[in-house]
C-alpha cells in the first residue's frame, strides 16, 4: 500500500457501486415491469417498486408467451438452449479434431487446412448473409436445428487455444504411449483428452454464451414460430404498435433469456476470465 | 510444431480435419466466393434474368445518392468510435479502481464480469424499455423533469446516442476482464519503486501503468471497432431499425435490409465484399502487431 488516508482508500468503492448500479438499473426495470399489469406500464411512469403480479406474468410468459406471437417461453427457450449447446459442443468436438491432426500428425495438406480455418476469422457472417442464406436453403435447411447450428459449428479461436496447448504437451506422452501400443485415437481419448479439461470448459464458457446470444442467423432462417429462439421471441412481440405490447410478458420473457447465459459466466467465472484472456496469446 | 512427436497415418488425420474443413468449404468459402460473384451482376429478385454489369454495383453505392453508402460509411465510423472510446475509457477507470486493495474485490469483479452475458440484443431491448417515449421511465423523466422531449423515432441525435450508450453498456465487461487482467499483470515493486520517488498516483498511471498496458489498450481497440462496425447489428434492427430516414443505417443493417428487405441481390452482394476487404484489413493489422510484440 502506498498511499494510507481512509478517504482514499474509500473512493474506489464509491465509484464501484456507482458503476453497479448503471450496469443493473435496466435489469432491475426489466424485473420491475415483469411484476406490473400492462396497464401499470402503459399509464407511464410505472412505479419502481416490484407490484404483485410475479407468478401469474411468467406463468403466462413461460406457458402460453405473448398473444401476438403464438410461442411460449418454454419452447422458445428450449430452441435456443438446443441451440446453444449445440454450437458450443459443435464447436468444441470438431476443433479438438482438427487440433489433433494439426498438431499430432504431418501430412501434405496441415498448412492448408490450417490457414483455412484461419481466414474464417475474416468471414463473419454479417458480411456474407445473402449467399449463406441461399446455401442453408439449398440443402432445405431453413427451420430446422442443424440450419441453426451446422454454419456456426466452426471457430478458429478454439482450434487456435487447442493448438497452444497442444504444442506444450511433452512429445515423450505420446511416443511413450505409442511404445505402450496405443493407436493415435486411444492416445486421443485416454491421453490428450482428460489434460485438455480445463481449456475446454473455458471454451465451453464463451461459445455457450456466444450460441445463446446469436440474432442475424436465427432472425434469417427461422420463418416457423416454433423454431424462434428467445431473442428472436423478443423482437417479434416488440414489433407492433407500443399499446399492443404486452410488456409485462416481453420483460419477463427478457429476464428469462438472461438467466442462462449469465448464470454460466458467474458459475464458472474462472474458466471464464481465462478462455478470455489467453485467446490474446 | 517442428519438434512435436508425430503420429504416422495416412488418412487419418484426414478423417479428423474433415467435419471442420467441409464446414469451412459449405458456409465460408463457397458463400465467400458467391458474394464476390454476385457483385458483378444485376439480379432479379424473382429468379429471372442475370445480368453481367462488371462493376456497377460497386460504382452504384458511391454515385447513386439513393443509396447513400458514404453516408452509412461516415455513421458507422462516427458510432464504432464513439461506442470504442466510451467502452474502453469507463472500463480501464473501472479496472484501475477494482484493482485496489478492497475487502468487497471479488463481489466487485463478479458484479462488473457478469453482464458480458447479456446479449447485444437484450442490451438493445433494455435500453428501449427506458427510452421508449410511451413508457420509458428515463424518457418521461427527461420530458417531465427536465424538458427534453425523447423521440428517438423521429430524433437522429437522439437515435444515435441511445445506441451508442446500449451498445457501450454492453462492452464495458469485456473490457473490464482484459484490463483487469492487464492490470494485475504489472509488477508492484516498479509502482512502489515509483512511488518512493514521489511520483503521485496520477503520474504513476500514466508514466508507469498505461505505457505497460498499450498492448491490451491496443488489442481492445481493434476488437472493440471490429464490435462498433460488426456485431451491433441487433441493436440498430431492435431499437432504431436504421432510422430516423437513414440517419443509423450503418453498414452491417445495411446489407441486411438492401439484400433481404429490399432484395437487391448484387448490391448487397457488392457491399459484402467491400466489408469482408474491411475484417481482413483489420485482422491483419492486429496480427502483424500482436506478432511484432511477441518478438520483443
Amino acid at each position: 500500500m502506498t498511499e494510507h488516508s481512509r478517504l482514499r482508500r474509500f473512493v474506489p468503492n464509491i465509484w464501484l457501486w456507482l458503476a453497479i448500479v448503471v450496469i443493473a438499473f435496466p435489469i432491475y426495470l426489466v424485473f420491475n415491469a415483469s411484476t406490473h399489469t400492462s396497464a401499470e406500464i402503459l399509464a407511464a411512469p410505472m412505479p419502481l417498486t416490484p407490484g404483485p403480479h410475479f407468478l401469474k406474468n411468467y406463468g403466462e410468459a413461460i406457458l402460453e408467451g405473448s398473444k401476438n406471437l403464438g410461442a411460449s417461453a418454454l419452447t422458445m427457450l428450449k430452441n435456443s438452449l438446443i441451440m446453444a449447446l449445440g454450437i458450443s459442443i459443435g464447436k468444441i468436438v470438431v476443433s479438438l479434431l482438427a487440433a489433433f491432426a494439426i498438431v499430432f500428425f504431418d501430412f501434405k495438406l496441415r498448412s492448408f487446412c490450417f490457414w483455412s480455418i484461419f481466414v474464417t476469422l475474416m468471414l463473419p457472417v454479417e458480411v456474407r448473409i445473402m449467399p449463406t442464406y441461399k446455401v442453408i436453403s439449398d440443402l432445405g435447411l431453413l427451420n430446422t436445428y442443424a440450419g441453426l447450428i451446422l454454419p456456426m459449428v466452426v471457430s478458429a479461436t478454439a482450434v487456435f487455444l487447442f493448438r497452444q496447448y497442444f504444442k506444450s504437451i511433452p512429445k515423450e506422452m505420446a511416443e511413450a504411449s505409442q511404445i505402450d501400443g496405443a493407436s493415435p485415437m486411444q492416445f486421443f481419448w485416454h491421453v490428450l483428452l482428460p489434460m485438455t479439461r480445463t481449456p475446454i470448459a473455458a471454451m465451453f464458457v464463451i461459445q455457450f454464451i456466444y450460441g445463446w446470444n446469436q440474432y442475424l442467423w436465427p432472425l434469417l432462417i427461422t420463418t416457423k414460430t416454433e423454431y424462434y429462439t428467445v431473442l428472436i421471441g423478443i423482437n417479434r412481440m416488440l414489433s407492433g404498435a407500443d399499446v399492443q405490447i404486452e410488456w409485462q410478458i416481453v420483460m419477463a420473457t427478457t429476464l428469462l433469456a438472461l438467466i442462462p447465459p449469465a448464470l454460466v459466466v458467474i458459475v464458472m467465472q474462472k474458466q471464464f476470465i481465462s478462455g478470455m484472456t489467453d485467446r490474446e496469446k | 510444431m517442428a519438434n512435436q512427436y508425430e503420429f504416422k497415418g495416412k488418412f487419418l488425420p484426414y478423417l479428423l480435419v474433415l467435419p471442420q474443413m467441409v464446414i469451412v468449404f459449405v458456409f465460408f468459402f463457397w458463400p465467400s466466393a458467391q458474394a464476390l460473384w454476385q457483385s458483378f451482376f444485376l439480379q432479379d429478385p424473382f429468379g429471372g434474368r442475370v445480368i453481367f454489369v462488371g462493376l456497377q454495383n460497386y460504382t452504384r453505392l458511391f454515385t447513386e445518392p439513393s443509396y447513400s453508402y458514404g453516408e452509412s460509411f461516415r455513421v458507422s465510423v462516427a458510432f464504432a468510435v464513439c461506442v470504442a472510446l466510451l467502452a474502453m475509457v469507463t472500463a480501464l477507470f473501472l479496472a484501475t479502481q477494482a484493482n485496489k486493495k478492497l475487502r468487497l474485490g471479488t463481489f466487485y469483479k463478479t458484479m462488473l464480469i457478469w453482464p458480458y452475458a447479456v446479449a447485444t440484443m437484450v442490451a438493445g431491448v433494455l435500453w428501449l424499455f427506458m427510452f421508449n417515449p410511451n413508457v420509458g421511465v428515463i424518457a418521461w423523466f427527461l420530458k417531465h423533469r427536465l424538458g427534453v422531449d425523447w423521440q428517438h423515432l423521429l430524433n437522429s441525435g437522439q437515435a444515435f446516442l441511445l445506441i451508442t450508450l446500449a451498445a457501450a453498456w454492453k462492452q464495458i465487461s469485456y473490457n473490464f476482464v482484459f484490463f483487469l487482467a492487464g492490470l494485475q499483470s504489472v509488477p508492484n515493486d516498479l509502482i512502489e519503486a515509483a512511488a518512493i520517488d514521489g511520483a503521485g498516483p496520477t503520474r504513476r498511471f500514466w508514466t508507469i501503468i498505461f505505457p505497460l498496458l498499450s498492448p491490451t489498450t491496443f488489442y481492445l481497440l481493434v476488437m472493440n471497432l471490429v464490435y462498433g462496425f460488426f456485431e451491433t447489428f441487433p441493436i440498430i434492427h431492435q431499437v432504431t431499425a436504421g432510422g430516423p430516414g437513414k440517419a443509423t443505417s450503418i453498414l452491417v443493417y445495411k446489407v441486411w435490409r438492401d439484400g433481404v428487405i429490399n432484395l437487391d441481390l448484387g448490391g448487397s452482394s457488392a457491399q459484402s465484399v467491400i466489408l469482408m476487404i474491411m475484417v481482413i484489413l483489420l485482422t491483419v493489422f492486429q496480427f502483424r502487431f500482436i506478432e511484432r510484440r511477441v518478438n520483443y
